[in-house]
């Protein structure tokens, strides 16, 4: 079996701060992690390639320094690993990413046996979006499988898979065939920590390096800022409230008449609520 | 990468939005919503993004629909006039029994053979796990843009102005889809507020075939299993909600919340770094990238009010911030504060309530 999963190189989003007058991002020295949610999505890899044989390869898209990342999944054991890293691809929107992932995807198909699933993170932390895993799968023409939670079972020989996938008020089964791509709810399995082995082998591990034209990608409009339909039009701050909360003043008061004296400034701002809640609640 | 992490191109920058739109896309018009059904009941993002959806037709001059994708049935035609009763003017309807249970591949189908009959300017859709599930197969099979987890959408010059929180909430940006048609955007459950219910109950229903037959969707539904009710957060449409922080200290203490929830008939909910410490299941996060909730009431115990969980929150009414340092951030967008010890006051504040809402306890003690 071969897994391919997608991967992001993110900056530790906890980490940034806002230059407070310029509004700019302050990227210095901000370390940078492979996106959590990708993990649980890189684990479920490892544990299919692990029950059913094959191999897993990991690739991402980006700068030339997203080799760290590559080489991080190496460590937890993935086979192989592909940059695909190119300056045609810089301010790449969703669409445009989706597009040059799906191609690398081909790529990596052609080069090294055709994928039975595609991986991909539920989300990255610092886009948000969840966008891309579907892009992927529309373009591939896979069948798609976001949010979920299990995978149930695979028959690689009759290409049949089972997945869990979470929805809004519950649990859905659903069964499906392979080829197929699949994001990973996160805390849907124990990530494992790399073995030494693993470690030593992804230090020496060359990283398949790809530009646009050897990852088979001619038509630079679809890539980039001319292949991404959205446009950043400005960035701002959020606005801040002009006034701070009002305190409740502590001095000379047991917590019982602090309690007290907070219920009633809180009845006193929202009338309503004493009678729902009396009614609702209280029992 | 992804558009909200791009740097706005310099080229870009302040000039005016190019809005010389290539011919094909000049007869694109209405905004629509696409109402979101599942297992027989509407998502109340949907009327959120109506009352969102009305206010950007009323500045293009535009009507408003409802998309409604569904099994025939009672189910289906409630969704139709829901939308209605939320302020569309008119609803597109797909009903087949294929799209009973949400599978992506006829709703993909449904939905972009719509777009492509019936060419809408702006396509809104829940930033659910179907929303999202579906707008970006949508999006990528038209070749459109769609930006993802909207806090604001304007009308900016003709063009959908879709803000969204980007480098892990501490920034905004506003993004544009120029050139491209529709204008997709997603938005998360709670963000918008909930407009009027309006007894309008009939409007104009225009039907669309599904043209795909069970045989060629490969993906077959094998069960459902509903969430325990019992078990399941319902934090996003809660009136009250609770939650405690790391300030707490330690996974026993977050009985405290619990505690108080229960006493005022509350949800309850944490910050990120305890679902990190498996202290509570991910469904009870509040934040950026857990839950958006709009309670009448929120009361944050230990809670530091950093931006990603400001951003959660900030729709509520009232909001309350139990917190031992007076100059935690949260205390600049909480409308009353204490600091205080929460673990003390907590209990106490628990008991304070008990008492104030059942007036008549001692009466049944006494009995
Ligand atoms: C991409 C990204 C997404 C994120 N998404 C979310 C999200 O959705 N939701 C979210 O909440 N966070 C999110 N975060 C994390 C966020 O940045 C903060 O780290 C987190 O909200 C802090 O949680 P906290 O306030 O509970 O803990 P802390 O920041 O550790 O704050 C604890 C607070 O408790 C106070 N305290 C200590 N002891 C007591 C006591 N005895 N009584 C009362 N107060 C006490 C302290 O003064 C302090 O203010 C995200 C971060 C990133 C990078």
């Amino acid at each position: 079996m071969h897994i391919v999963i997608c991967i992001k190189q993110v900056p530790d989003s906890a980490q940034i701060r806002v230059h407070p007058v310029t509004n700019t991002i302050m990227r210095q020295g901000v370390p940078t992690i492979i996106n959590p949610y990708d993990l649980f999505a890189l684990e479920e890899a490892l544990r299919l390639r692990d029950a059913h044989g094959g191999e897993v390869t990991v690739l991402t898209m980006g700068p030339p320094m997203a080799e760290d990342a590559l080489r991080k999944a190496l460590t937890y054991g993935a086979d192989r690993a592909v940059l695909l890293t190119d300056r045609c691809f810089a301010g790449s929107d969703t669409l445009a990413t989706s597009f040059a992932l799906s191609r690398a995807i081909v790529r990596i198909g052609e080069t090294f046996g055709a994928p039975d699933i595609v991986f991909a993170g539920k989300q990255t932390i610092d886009g948000d979006t969840a966008q891309v895993g579907p892009g992927i799968a529309k373009r591939l023409g896979l069948l798609q499988f976001t949010y979920v939670a299990k995978i149930g079972s695979i028959d690689v020989d009759a290409r049949e898979i089972t997945v869990k996938r979470r929805s809004e008020g519950g649990t859905q089964m659903l069964k499906s065939r392979l080829p197929c791509l699949v994001t990973m709810l996160e805390g849907t399995n124990e990530i494992r920590r790399g073995s030494l082995d693993d470690a030593m082998r992804a230090a020496r591990s060359q990283i398949v390096k790809w530009s646009a034209a050897e990852a088979g990608i001619d038509d630079l409009n679809k890539c980039g800022l001319r292949g991404s339909p959205t446009v950043v039009k400005r960035v701002f701050a959020p606005t801040t409230r002009a006034e701070k909360a009002t305190q409740i003043d502590m001095t000379d008061k047991t917590q019982h008449d602090l309690a007290d004296e907070l219920i009633a400034a809180i009845f006193t701002r929202q009338p309503a609520l004493e009678h729902e809640l009396a009614f609702d609640g209280g029992q | 990468m992804s558009n909200a992490n791009r740097e706005a191109p310099p080229s870009a920058g302040r000039a005016g939005i190019k809005r010389e739109l290539p011919e094909h896309f000049r007869d694109y018009r209405h905004v629509w919503v696409f109402i979101e059904l599942e297992r027989g009941e509407v998502h109340p993002v949907s009327f959120e993004l109506l009352g969102e959806g009305r206010k950007l037709a009323d500045k293009l001059g535009m009507q408003l629909a409802g998309i409604v994708l569904g099994p025939p049935g009672e189910a289906t035609q409630h969704a139709i006039a829901e939308a209605f009763a939320y302020g569309a003017d008119l609803v597109y309807l797909v009903e087949a029994p294929l799209l009973a249970d949400y599978r992506n591949e006829p709703f993909t189908k449904a939905m972009t053979d719509l777009v492509n009959t019936h060419k809408p300017e702006i396509l809104l859709l829940g930033a659910t796990t179907l929303g999202r599930d579906l707008a970006g197969s949508v999006a990528t099979t038209l070749l459109t843009g769609l930006t993802a987890d909207c806090t604001e959408l304007d009308v900016v010059d003709g063009s959908l102005a879709a803000t969204r929180p980007t480098f892990g909430g501490s920034l905004l940006c506003t993004i544009y889809t120029l050139n491209y048609r529709p204008q997709m955007a997603t938005v998360r459950p709670r963000v918008m507020a909930m407009p009027p219910r309006t007894d309008k109950p009939v409007g104009r229903v225009i039907r669309h075939k599904l043209s795909m037959t069970e045989e060629e969707i490969i993906t077959k539904v094998l069960g459902f299993n509903l969430d325990r009710q019992s078990a399941k957060a319902n934090l996003a449409y809660a009136d009250i909600v609770v939650a405690g922080g790391l300030g707490l200290g330690s996974a026993e203490n977050l009985q405290l919340v619990k505690n108080l929830a229960r006493a005022i008939g509350a949800e309850y909910g944490c910050s990120r770094p305890l679902v990190q410490k498996g202290w509570m299941p991910a469904d009870r996060q509040v934040g950026q990238t857990g839950k958006t909730i709009r309670p009448k009431l929120y009361i944050a115990a230990g809670i530091s009010g950093a931006i990603q969980h400001r951003v959660g929150v900030e729709g509520a009414d009232l909001i309350v911030a139990i917190n031992t340092d007076p100059n935690a951030p949260i205390f600049d967008f909480a409308h009353l504060g204490i600091v205080t010890d929460a673990i003390r006051f907590l209990p106490a504040l628990t008991e304070a309530f008990t008492r104030r809402l059942s007036p008549h306890s001692h009466d049944k003690l006494a009995s």
